[in-house]
Order: C-alpha cells, then sequence, then structure tokens
C-alpha cells in the first residue's frame, strides 16, 4: 500500500482509508451492506448513497489502533446529514470507550447539506460535543484535509477544534466558501473564479503560515499516513510538535482571544497571503516552495 | 427517483469469494455499486435506483450484457445512480467484478 505516490485529493473516500492504514487492518462499523441511508434525501427524491458519504471504523496506523472517520467529497459535497452526522459522532464517542492512540478525521466537506437543514446543523453540534469529550479523554484527534471540497461550513470550525492539522497545498480551510462571499458580497470582494486567489486565502500554505494548520504534506496519501504516524508516535517526528488547540482553560482562551484581537487588527492591505509571505521576507517563492522547505522556512521564523 | 430489479440467467464462477463491497460514488452522472452475496448461483439479481426516469430499457440493455459478459451467478448487484451513462454504467460494473476478481 505504501508505494508509489498516489494523489490524496484525486482518491475516492475508500482509498484513501485503504492507503491510510496497514493493509487490511481496517474493519468498518454501519457498512453499506446495513444500507442506513438519509431519509431526508430519500423523502425529496433525491439520490442515496449506502454509506451516506462517509466512512467510519477502526484499523492500525503503524502498528497503532485508530480510529478513522472519512468522508466522500464526492457525494453532495461530502455534506453533513442526519445520518452522516450520527456516524461520525458515534464514531467520536467510541473513541472515549475504547481509547485508540488516536482519531483520524478526513474532513472533505462543505458543511451541512443542505436538504437536511436543522438535522445537519444539529448533527455539526453533536460532533463538535463528541469532539470535546474525545479530547477531555486525553486522546489527540487529527484532522486530515487535502479533498477536493476542503473544509468548510460546520466542518471548517470542527476541523479548527482538532489538535492537529495536516494538509496539503491543495486542501483548504474556511467557513463560507468562494462562491458563498461571491454571491453575497459581489465579486469585488471575492472573485471565485480566481483559482489562485482563492488558495492564496484559503489554501493549505496559507492556513500553516497563519498557525491555523499544523503540517504541511504533499498531496500523497503515504505522506499524509507517515505525518499522521509521527502524530501517534509511531515515527520519528521530522517537525517541531504543534498543536493547535492548548487544554481549554480562561488563561489560553484569554490568550487566543488577544491573538484574534491582534489580527483583526493587521494591516489592512494584509488581503491576500502574497502580501504577508513577502512581509515574511518569503517574497514570492512560497510557491514553488515543496512542503518539507515550506515547513522548514515557517519553523525557522516562528523560532 | 426510479427504482428497478432484474433477475437474470448467469453463470457462476466457483472461485469467487465475495465480500460485500462497495464500488464508485453518487455524484452528478456517476453511481455507486454494492456487490453482495446473492441466493440463487444460477442468477445474478439487479437492484437499480436512478435519479434518471424513463430509462428502463437502456438499463435492462445494459445490465443483460453485463451479466452476459461476465460468470456472474450468485451474485447481486444494487445499485444508487445520479445519472450515469450507459457507458460509464457499464465500465463500473466492470471495475466492480475486476475488483472481486482481484481480491
Amino acid at each position: 500500500m505504501r508505494g508509489l505516490a498516489q494523489s490524496y485529493r484525486e482518491a475516492l473516500a475508500r482509498l484513501r482509508v485503504q492507503a491510510l492504514l496497514d493493509p487490511d487492518s481496517f474493519s468498518e462499523w454501519v457498512d453499506p451492506a446495513q444500507r442506513v441511508t438519509s431519509p431526508h434525501l430519500a423523502a425529496l427524491e433525491a439520490p442515496v448513497s449506502f454509506d451516506d458519504g462517509v466512512i467510519v471504523g477502526q484499523g492500525l496506523l503503524y502498528a497503532h489502533p485508530v480510529i478513522l472517520i472519512a468522508q466522500e467529497g464526492q457525494f453532495n459535497g461530502g455534506a453533513v446529514g442526519e445520518v452522516h452526522g450520527a456516524k461520525i459522532r458515534g464514531a467520536l464517542l467510541r473513541a472515549v470507550r475504547d481509547k485508540p492512540s488516536a482519531v483520524l478525521l478526513c474532513i472533505d466537506s462543505g458543511g451541512v447539506r443542505l436538504h437536511e437543514a436543522n438535522a445537519g446543523l444539529i448533527a455539526i453540534s453533536e460532533i463538535m460535543r463528541a469532539l470535546f469529550a474525545v479530547q477531555e479523554a486525553g486522546i489527540p484527534v487529527i484532522a486530515l484535509i487535502g479533498g477536493t471540497c476542503g473544509a468548510f461550513g460546520g466542518m471548517g470550525i470542527v476541523a479548527r477544534l482538532c489538535d492537529v492539522i495536516i494538509i496539503s497545498e491543495e486542501g483548504r480551510i474556511g467557513l463560507s466558501g468562494p462562491e458563498v462571499i461571491e454571491t453575497v458580497k459581489g465579486v469585488e470582494e471575492f472573485d471565485s473564479r480566481d483559482r489562485a486567489l482563492v488558495w492564496r486565502i484559503t489554501g493549505g500554505k496559507i492556513r500553516r503560515t497563519l498557525g491555523e494548520a499544523t503540517l504541511l504534506v504533499d498531496d500523497d496519501i503515504a505522506a499524509f499516513s507517515a505525518a499522521a504516524g509521527e502524530e501517534v508516535g509511531a515515527r520519528p517526528r521530522f517537525f517541531k510538535k504543534r498543536r493547535l488547540t492548548p487544554a481549554i482553560s480562561l488563561q489560553t482562551l484569554q490568550a487566543a482571544q488577544q491573538q484574534l484581537s491582534a489580527r483583526a487588527e493587521l494591516d489592512a492591505e494584509i488581503r491576500d497571503g502574497q502580501v504577508l509571505w513577502s512581509r515574511m521576507g518569503l517574497g514570492d517563492q512560497v510557491s514553488l516552495m515543496s512542503p518539507e522547505q515550506f515547513n522548514r522556512r515557517l519553523e525557522a521564523l516562528e523560532s | 427517483m426510479e427504482t428497478l430489479h432484474l433477475d437474470l440467467p448467469a453463470i457462476q464462477d466457483a472461485s469467487l469469494n465475495p465480500r460485500a463491497a462497495l464500488y464508485g460514488v453518487v455524484s452528478s452522472g456517476n453511481l455507486e455499486v454494492l456487490v453482495e452475496r446473492g441466493h440463487d448461483a444460477t442468477r445474478c439479481v439487479f437492484e437499480v435506483q436512478t435519479a434518471a426516469h424513463g430509462f428502463v430499457e437502456v438499463w435492462k440493455a445494459v445490465l443483460t450484457d453485463f451479466a452476459a459478459r461476465h460468470p456472474v451467478g450468485g451474485l447481486s448487484f444494487a445499485i444508487h445512480d445520479a445519472g450515469a451513462t450507459p457507458a460509464v454504467v457499464s465500465l463500473r460494473l466492470d471495475q466492480a467484478f475486476q475488483s472481486l476478481r482481484g481480491a
């Protein structure tokens, strides 16, 4: 499984699951043969999927037991409906009971499934609460983001609650997606068809620069797997350990608030990753840097 | 949504050991295929749910062709379709069968 480079972005969720974990180690819960599909989509006469667009189960990552959750971005944009959300929540709560080395959360989602409205919104809040329970139990939640849908809407928030975010340059994190912003605020505000601009604002490199992702990796399933392996202590660490969420306390919340306030006061000219990078002395080389060079440069600047 | 049930005669390849497995994905112009063990070794069963109405005859032609080309006796195929073309349907079914053979 861990041989030739295989694009994480291009792969379907089932292939990602197989290639991320040790060969034949994955066992799925609520598998497709059980046909737990969306009642909301069926009521709307919309096509359903046997797994409702998410795969959950347990397996081994470099011989370490993990619980894995993988969204299928190609089914309704990886959007979270009632069944989809319940499967994620159930897998997270199972982690509290079974105490795996980590939970791997492969996010590939535009957020709530609009067909399911309130049920989808409630599902997102249930996922958040379950995620906190996992962290409270001392189990790290590792987000992997590198699919075509990125992590937007409710799943963008969920991503930022994780302990670690491993992201590819192609991966994206945000709240409202570019097309939503353009629709609401106009093309002058955000041209969603300007791909380079979209990635300089939501893409993996800018998210890592802003400290909103912990590590940049190649668009290669093996690279994601190796990075997650470092997080569970199965492989020697290549870069300094980083955590997105320190233990929640009044102090850490205040510090985070201060950081956000400082960011809001950043020079208004910084509306684009390029400006930030040139101010940091990275000039226009950023787009040419490999993930390894990029992580090294940032690590040097941050120390 | 239109549904179609088709039960066709087919020869069996006894060396196949099908575990329930899912191939493909439900997205525009695409479909997913869930392969499971059927009840009768001399028959192949198809259950199709499709978003495209009015194509029952085309489905029958594509599935009959597939069942004639491969030893699929004793298997059952459940399909969720989001408007895939006949060529894509054929391709996905072939892929599902090949993976079954490889596994």
